[in-house]
């Protein structure tokens, strides 16, 4: 009656070690740590600045419990602060030679104390959230539609060169907010034109309209387009805060998309909200020159000599110098997009560019003139630019163009990456922002963990008085309950907060409840005079339904806070719903295998230790039956 | 050990009218306060900002509310946060300043007063956040009654949901209520807490409302007031210690959980408190009210048994 197949002891064998392996991380605590991460967006961080890494810290002596490179930075782990500092000086000696110009950041970092074995089996700590370690959080509103309104104004400029260029005479174009009116003399070239649009401009949609001898056509951006474009927008905006939060040398940064147009940003151990505002708020720009063809410009490219009167000496990435004109062409302004892709012909790896219709024409003038020469991207960062890349020019250029030559797949992509990240997509502002100092952090996890602490215990003490033997067991499904929901949260890599830590809490008070009414049920059903294993399995069985029950409805609102909640409502709700989750595991499924462990091989079982079951006398005086 | 020797059924439905009426009476007092005095909202609702400053000896509140209002804010919330060396400072949004320069500034006049104030945390929200937190709240609480309603409705029948889904609004408006007669700060964790009332609350009237429904099936004399009052009877043991239990945890949170999860753990005493007694009273009371009847839980037709006659005057007993 109550046994439980071998399988069933499996499974519950099973998921207890995977609990324990994962939840153990999260016991070892930090250690201190030295992070490399690259300063600049041209600069990348791979297994050969691993290699410069090992080989600095080799000659001087120093070997680092763990050295891992994951996410574009590196991290080597110490086992003391002092060869942390150690270290840190010695990479910066070696990577950074010119503290002015960094390119790559050096920051003392704290990483997990987890050993390797359970590192290579992916067992990672929980994240802490900033009101449990400090830092500052902000919370940015992309202006989606000054995203969208840019991308109609360069599409309305787009129409008017290309109706100039088509002769479709008699045109006028306005933007109109998001949408474009353009009005024609006669039907004809209305017809013309919409078929022009259909095949040039896919992203937009248009419907034609007629008034006396005035035939107008309203195009409007298209609502997959539109949804791509805030899509786009948001990705580069992301990305150019990347670039721009590297270089304040944070450990760990958190940059994600929030819903449809917000970016959250946190920034661990950061307190100074100024520096912080004023780098996420700088541009980076992008430059197109042309680069300095003539005898003296050539001379001080390959050998070194004086850089001619209006030009400049630039760098690219592999160090190699280009002289570049002072002259500005096209600033990334005018770029609106970049996409890495295939030529066709070649089936080499480009870059694709599309430029508004001020930056076309004047790429068209200006390929058309210097054909054959070349044209270099530079990108200005902290007021320091740098080549990009210095392609020639192969052809008469329209707002359209690509850059292919010796490019590598991935090279294509990062370039492609780095135009666009120039600049922002769309302006944003900051909405909300929050810095919790290092000492709070440190107080809120102290006293969360002490709260969820001194809970359990007193919950273990009080089912251990009134239940016995299986307040016992009830307690051990309630610790199964906190290791898994540990454990789970540490395989999601969720970020505890301090409402997270609530939830734990107020999750052990919740699971208690299916211990509770199980044992109040076998209680029961003893009081009625069924027999011991009768009551044990009868009392489980009744007991799983009302179980079922109310922990849906409980589940229910979670999935409500899930949905509608933000920031920190959502932590709370995710620790909540799979708190619920686990609870239902531990009390039902779990405490039911230690009881048929404990009592379901005893055939004449007389008793069960569950504490007092009183039983009301039939004449009507009550008698306790001392178990 | 074992706390509770019923002898007999609890004839809890007889004060049904009375505490109902008593309910009523709180539950009109409750939105009374709510229209009367409002929510005390967390900056999270209202925008603007918060500061909190630690200082090395005991904070002397009047001093510092003295050099913030000669900075010239008219209306500036000062009080003193978990310890007395922690002062909580609220400043309403301003326009034309940045909340650096706000926060500059502040600590600058503090600074001037007593040397040691330390900043330990700034907390800036806009007002559009605060909007939508406030209607996101409604929807999710709007969510949180739907969901319910409909799997009570199927897993029980309608009048069920109906009686449930008022006895936990009841709670949810007991709980906002008190928040606003103590004007006690209503925050995003404080509506975490209420939901999670919502939720929990419903647990209770599941229990007692699936013992209604095993009773229907296993005494079929009985009136229904009669297996209502032996299901609340039989599940009030579990009842107080679940929620003995729960208030354990909650207790530890509001002792130990530090000043941020001090009004989460409120929220959930009075949840607690206050779930208990509507699904005893609340939600059994309506659901006998609206006339709820052996039919309505048990699908099909019933198994004849010997002794069991069609015209069996508690079958379908409306009291």
């Amino acid at each position: 009656m109550n046994r439980y197949p071998v399988w069933k002891y499996a499974i519950i064998v099973i998921v207890l070690l995977v609990g324990l392996i994962y939840s153990l991380p999260n016991f070892f605590g930090e250690a201190p740590a030295v992070q490399v991460s690259a300063a600049k967006s041209t600069v990348k961080v791979d297994a050969a600045t691993q290699g410069r890494v090992e080989e600095a810290l080799k000659t001087a002596g120093l070997t680092p419990d763990l050295l891992t490179l994951e996410g574009g930075s590196l991290r080597a782990r110490f086992g003391t602060p002092d060869e942390q500092l150690k270290a840190r000086d010695v990479l910066q000696r070696t990577l950074v030679p010119d503290p002015s110009d960094p390119p790559y950041v050096v920051a003392l970092n704290l990483v997990s104390r987890s050993p390797a074995w359970l590192t290579s089996l992916h067992a990672f700590p929980m994240y802490l959230g900033l009101d449990l370690r400090g830092g500052v959080d902000f919370l940015l509103q992309v202006d989606m539609k000054g995203a969208i309104d840019k991308k109609a104004e360069s599409f309305a400029g787009d129409l008017r060169t290309t109706f100039r260029d088509k002769s479709i005479r008699g045109t006028s174009v306005n933007r109109n907010g998001q949408t474009i009116e353009v009005s024609f003399r006669d039907a004809a070239a209305l017809q013309t034109a919409k078929q022009l649009i259909q095949d040039q401009f896919p992203d937009l949609a248009t419907t034609e309209a007629q008034d006396g001898n005035n035939w107008r056509l309203t195009a409007t951006i298209k609502p997959e387009a539109a949804r791509r474009l805030q899509d786009a927008a948001l990705k580069q905006n992301i990305t150019t805060l990347h670039n721009r939060i590297n270089e304040l040398g944070v450990a760990e940064p958190v940059i994600q998309q929030q819903g449809l147009d917000r970016i959250v940003v946190q920034l661990p151990g950061v307190q100074d909200t100024a520096k912080a505002k004023d780098i996420l708020g700088r541009t980076a720009t992008l430059e197109m020159r042309l680069v300095d063809e003539s005898a003296e410009g050539r001379a001080a490219e390959l050998s070194g000599g004086p850089v001619p009167f209006g030009s400049e000496k630039f760098f690219e990435r592999n160090g190699r110098p280009v002289i570049v004109k002072k002259q500005v062409l096209v600033t990334g302004e005018s770029l609106t997009d970049a996409q890495p892709g295939f030529d066709q012909q070649s089936n080499q790896p480009k870059v694709d560019l599309t430029m508004d219709a001020k930056g076309g024409r004047i790429m068209r003038d200006v390929s058309r003139e210097n054909y054959k020469k070349r044209m270099a991207m530079l990108i200005f960062e902290k007021g320091k630019g740098e080549v990009l890349t210095a392609p020639s020019i192969n052809g008469e250029l329209g707002n359209r163009f690509q850059i292919s030559g010796s490019m590598t797949v991935s090279e294509a992509a990062d370039l492609a990456l780095l135009l666009r990240a120039g600049s922002l997509a769309a302006p944003m502002e900051i909405i909300q922002e929050r810095t919790i100092g290092p000492s709070l952090g440190a107080d809120n996890i102290e006293k969360g963990f002490k709260s969820v602490m001194y809970g359990f215990l007193a919950i273990m003490v009080f089912m251990c008085a009134y239940y016995a033997l299986f307040g016992l067991f009830s307690s051990i499904a309630l610790a199964v309950n906190l290791m898994l929901l540990v454990a789970i949260l540490s395989m999601l890599q969720a970020t505890l907060t301090l409402p997270g830590i609530a939830a734990m809490a107020l999750a052990i008070g919740v699971a208690i409840d299916s211990n509770v009414l199980i044992n109040e049920r076998v209680r029961e059903e003893l009081r009625n005079g069924a027999s011991a294993q009768a009551a044990i399995h009868a009392g489980y069985d009744r007991a799983w339904g009302t179980i079922l029950d109310s922990n849906v409805t409980t589940l229910i609102a979670g999935i409500a806070l899930l949905a509608f909640g933000s920031g920190p409502v959502r932590g709370f709700a995710v620790v909540h719903c799979i708190g619920i989750v686990t609870s239902m595991f531990s009390a039902v499924f779990f405490s039911r295998g230690l009881v048929n462990f404990w009592y379901g091989n005893k055939k004449k079982l007389k008793s069960v230790s569950i504490g007092t079951v009183w039983r009301p006398k039939t004449d009507g005086t009550a008698v306790a039956d001392g178990k | 050990m074992e706390f509770f020797r019923i002898h007999k059924t609890i004839p809890f439905m007889r004060h049904a009218l009375v505490l109902n009426i008593i309910s009523f009476a709180t539950f009109a007092l409750a939105v009374f306060f709510l229209l009367h005095r409002g929510l005390h909202l967390s900056v999270e609702f209202t925008g603007g900002t918060v500061m909190e400053v630690a200082y090395q000896q005991s904070a002397d509140i009047g001093k510092v509310r003295e050099a913030i209002g000669k900075l010239g804010y008219p209306d500036v919330q000062v009080q003193s946060y978990g310890t007395s060396r922690d002062v909580q400072i609220r400043l309403p949004a301003q326009k034309g300043m940045s909340s650096d320069q706000q926060s500059a500034q502040v600590m600058q006049a503090l600074k001037s007063v007593d040397p040691s104030a330390t900043q330990r945390g700034l907390e800036v929200v806009g007002p559009q956040v605060g909007e939508e937190l406030t209607t996101n709240g409604l929807k999710a609480l709007g969510m949180v009654v739907v969901g319910i309603m409909i799997y009570l409705a199927v897993r029980f029948e309608w009048k069920f949901a109906v009686a449930t889904v008022l006895a936990n609004l009841h709670d949810v408006v007991i709980i906002l209520g008190f928040f606003a007669f103590f004007q006690w700060e209503f925050s995003l964790a404080v509506l975490a807490a209420v939901l999670a009332v919502l939720g929990y609350s419903v647990n209770e009237s599941v229990v007692i409302f699936d013992r209604v429904r095993e009773n229907f099936r296993r005494y079929r004399k009985m009136s229904t007031v009669g297996i209502i009052d032996n299901a609340i009877t039989s599940t009030i043991s579990r009842t107080i210690i679940t929620h003995g239990s729960t208030q354990l945890v909650v207790l530890s949170m509001f002792f130990f959980g530090g000043p941020t999860l001090h009004y989460f753990a409120l929220a959930l005493t009075i949840g607690i408190c206050f779930g208990i007694y509507s699904s005893c009273f609340v939600a059994a009371a309506i659901a006998m009210w609206l006339g709820i009847k052996r039919e309505d839980l048990i699908k099909g037709t019933p198994v004849k048994r010997d002794g069991d006659s069609e015209d069996d005057p508690n079958a379908g007993a409306v009291v």
